[in-house]
């Protein structure tokens, strides 16, 4: 049987806390689990999407107010890894920004659509107290 | 954000002496930048060689800075891409648009 791995973490709304976000999503892509890909390149990529991720939830979902929290789970479960970001805003609709064209010059909207590319599944929904940005990663 | 600069004649070189740049820092390079180009200082290089991670925050920052360059007819150009940041402008497609040498001294000759 597979052993499970789960991290739960909750920080408050400063983006000086991204670091601290993006080496535990790093130091995940090491950890005793089954894949065979790229390490070094999975660490990178999990250390973007939360990055990314936990950066729209702070500056956009909870707008930048300091007494509001962010909660993040990592989970494995088989060969699936699962990253939920929950916020405490009101949603909006992910997948408008998901296939937007960026343009060379443009200085915004270059983080929803990394995640989207990098990542298997993604999900934005809405829930009694905010929103959960769900990211799936299939390794194998 | 630690930067530091370094006088070149007309260019100015910007060295970030971060491990990462994201949505909490990054800021601080673009008013640099800004600062430079008020002074009008409009030839940058910025050395990248401390930088192990960038963001999408981090790119927009440079971004600002390359548009602004141009439109003060002066240059932005980058150095000393580690492995992951260069994976990042390649994802983004930005290397198609910077001009990113090896080393600082290959950036300073180019002008």
């Amino acid at each position: 049987m597979q052993e499970k791995i789960a991290v739960d973490i909750q920080i408050p709304n400063q983006t000086q806390y991204l670091s601290l976000i993006g080496r535990i999503g790093e130091n995940i892509a090491y950890a005793p689990i089954r894949f065979n890909g790229d390490r070094d390149e999975l660490a990178f990529h999990l250390n973007l999407v939360l990055t990314e991720a936990v950066t729209n939830a702070i500056c956009h979902a909870n707008q930048e107010d300091p007494s509001k929290k962010l909660r993040i789970v990592i989970a494995f479960s088989e060969s699936r890894l699962s990253m939920k970001v929950f916020d405490e805003g009101n949603g909006f609709d992910i997948e408008s920004f998901a296939d937007s064209e960026v343009k060379e010059t443009d200085e915004q909207g270059r983080g929803i659509p990394l995640i989207y590319r990098l990542m298997n599944h993604v999900q934005y929904r809405k829930q009694r107290n905010g929103c959960v940005l769900e990211m799936i990663k299939e390794l194998q | 954000m630690q930067l530091s600069t370094e006088e070149h004649g007309e260019i100015v070189k910007i060295v970030v002496q971060e491990e990462r740049m994201d949505a909490h820092n990054s800021g601080a390079l673009k008013e640099e930048m800004l600062q430079l180009f008020d002074e009008g200082k409009c030839n940058l290089i910025i050395d990248l060689s401390a930088v192990r991670f960038v963001d999408s925050s981090g790119l927009g920052a440079l971004v600002s800075g390359f548009k602004n360059a141009s439109t003060r007819d002066g240059s932005l150009k980058l150095c000393c891409l580690q492995p992951q940041v260069r994976s990042m402008f390649e994802l983004t497609r930005l290397h198609r648009v910077f001009e990113i040498f090896g080393s600082a001294a290959e950036a300073l000759e180019s002008y």
